[in-house]
Order: C-alpha cells, then structure tokens, then sequence
C-alpha cells in the first residue's frame, strides 16, 4: 500500500513539475526550440533545475545497498548498456523529429491528457504504437527488451 | 538570436525543473527505477510481467492528477497551445514512440536522468535529439 502511494505521489511530483514549468505547453516547447527565432530560453531552466537536484541527490540515493522499498535481492535498476552505436543516434534523431514537429515528448504528452484531450489522445495512441514498432524493429517481437532508460 | 523577453518564466521553470528532478530521484530511493517515461510507458504496452505493471500504472496516474494540483494551488490554467494540426499531430506521436523506442529513452531518462548520472550514451542522445528537434522547428518555421 505504501509502495502504491509513493508512487502516486512521486508521478504526481513529476507531473506537477511539468506543468508549473511550461513543458506542457507545446507553444513553449517550440518557442524553446526556435534559437534561430524569437528565443524563449526557459527549458533550459527546467533542464538545469532537473538535473542538478537529480546529480546531487542521486550519488547519495545509490549509496544505499537497496531501494526503500525493494523487495528481497531487488536492487537499484540503472541502464548497464554503455554503448554508442547507431540505434542510440538514429532513435534519438527521430524522436527530437517528433518533438520538433509537436512540440511534446512522452511525458508532457501524458501529463497533459486530460487538460487537452483532443489532441491528447491521437497523440499518445501514435506514441505507444510507435513505441511497440521500435521495441519490434530492435530486439524481434518474441525477445524480451532490454528496459530503456 | 532575439530572447522572447514576454514568454520567458526562468523562475517558474526552475521551480518545476527541480520538481522533475526530485521526482527521479525519489523514484530511484524507493523503488530503484530510472524516471523514463519512454521507458515505463514501453513496458506497459509490451509486459514482461504482471509484477512489472503495477508500479507503471500507479506512477502514470500520479502523473495524470500532479497538473491538476499545480493548477488548483496556482489559481489559474495551465496554458495547452498546440502547434502540430491535422496528419502532423499522429505522425510526430508515432515518430516519438518509434524513436525513443529504439533510442532507449526520451527527455527524462535520457535528459534528466541520464545527465544527472553523467551518462555518455545519455549525453549523445541528448545533443542528437536537440539537434533534430532545433532542425526540426527552424525547418518548420523558417524555410516551409
């Protein structure tokens, strides 16, 4: 129960913080992409702010053997994959595509669900067909993808 | 380069920024999970188990409700101004799926969690999708 209730409030956390930070606003989203336009910098902010809370707080969070509520043997699950190769720059380079185009990326897209229904939905349908497509393309329908960061 | 001085919220975005960033970071202290929503929203359309949903499900739902208590405690809407009409709209979802499917992350594993980590793969990810998605807006806006 608790583990439910820390998670409901973290993604509310995570939520709140997209919204009071202009991420869900797709006209800010590309007001922040158009550097050669009338250049609205405030995403850098929610980057930095993000970021750095993230690298102070995350040396201090992996020093514990175990996550709060990690069951028996569970352990912190960080990516182990180090390699740079072609799936990592061509995925990325069509997703800053998509991003570009609507000016939303996955979490904003859901966040704002039920604030802007209309398009919302269309949206987030494509999104996890796309998602399903790509985990097809990149490891075969039958193997068991390896969990994105 | 013009700064739009009229939109610009440094503090706003500041202040929600390290709301994000303290949301990864509790979800790495309680339940040892990297905050990538490309990546949470993949498993639940793709299980790998039953064990596996639950967390996703209750974590999407405090995502689904965080907006609605910034705007009760604010006051006032947030504002939602779309800017992709008729087939652009589906084809940037499906292309934002497809890409971070096989990118292995979006703007928060990759961007707030994967730089706070000082992850190389993290780091190249990040510069390429700003790269395209800069290209992308001036390509948009610019020269169409």
């Amino acid at each position: 129960m608790m583990r439910h209730i820390s998670l409901i409030l973290i993604g509310a956390l995570f939520g709140g913080g997209l919204a009071l930070s202009g991420m869900l606003n797709p006209a800010k989203v590309a007001g922040f992409l158009d550097l050669f336009g009338v250049w609205d910098p405030s995403l850098a902010f929610v980057m930095g702010g993000g970021v750095v809370a993230n690298f102070i707080g995350h040396r201090i969070v992996t020093r514990r053997a175990a996550p709060v509520f990690a069951s028996e043997g569970e352990g912190f699950r960080l990516p182990t994959s180090s390699a740079i190769d072609s799936k990592l720059v061509i995925g990325s380079a069509l997703f800053g595509i998509g991003w570009g185009l609507a000016g939303l990326c996955p979490g904003p897209a859901i966040s704002s669900l039920f604030l802007a229904p209309a398009d919302g939905v269309l949206f987030v349908m494509m999104l996890l067909t796309g998602l399903v497509v790509g985990r097809m393309l990149t490891s075969g329908p039958t193997a068991r993808p390896a969990s994105p960061a | 380069m013009v700064i739009d001085l009229q939109n610009f919220t440094p503090y706003a975005s500041l202040i929600g920024g390290v709301m994000i960033g303290l949301a990864a970071l509790l979800l790495m202290l309680t339940h040892g999970r990297v905050m990538g929503v490309s990546g949470i929203l993949g498993g639940l359309v793709m299980p790998s188990g039953k064990g596996d949903m639950v967390w996703r499900v209750m974590f999407i739902i405090g995502m689904l409700a965080g907006p609605f208590v910034v705007i009760h405690l604010l006051g006032r809407p947030v504002e939602i101004t779309p800017v992709a009409y008729g087939t652009s709209l589906p084809v940037a979802g499906f292309i934002v799926g497809l890409g971070t499917a096989i990118g292995s992350g979006c703007t928060s594993g990759h961007g707030i969690c994967g730089l706070a980590r000082l992850s190389p793969r993290s780091m190249v990810a990040v510069g390429t999708f700003m790269a395209t998605g800069l290209a992308t807006v001036f390509l948009v806006r610019h020269v169409l």
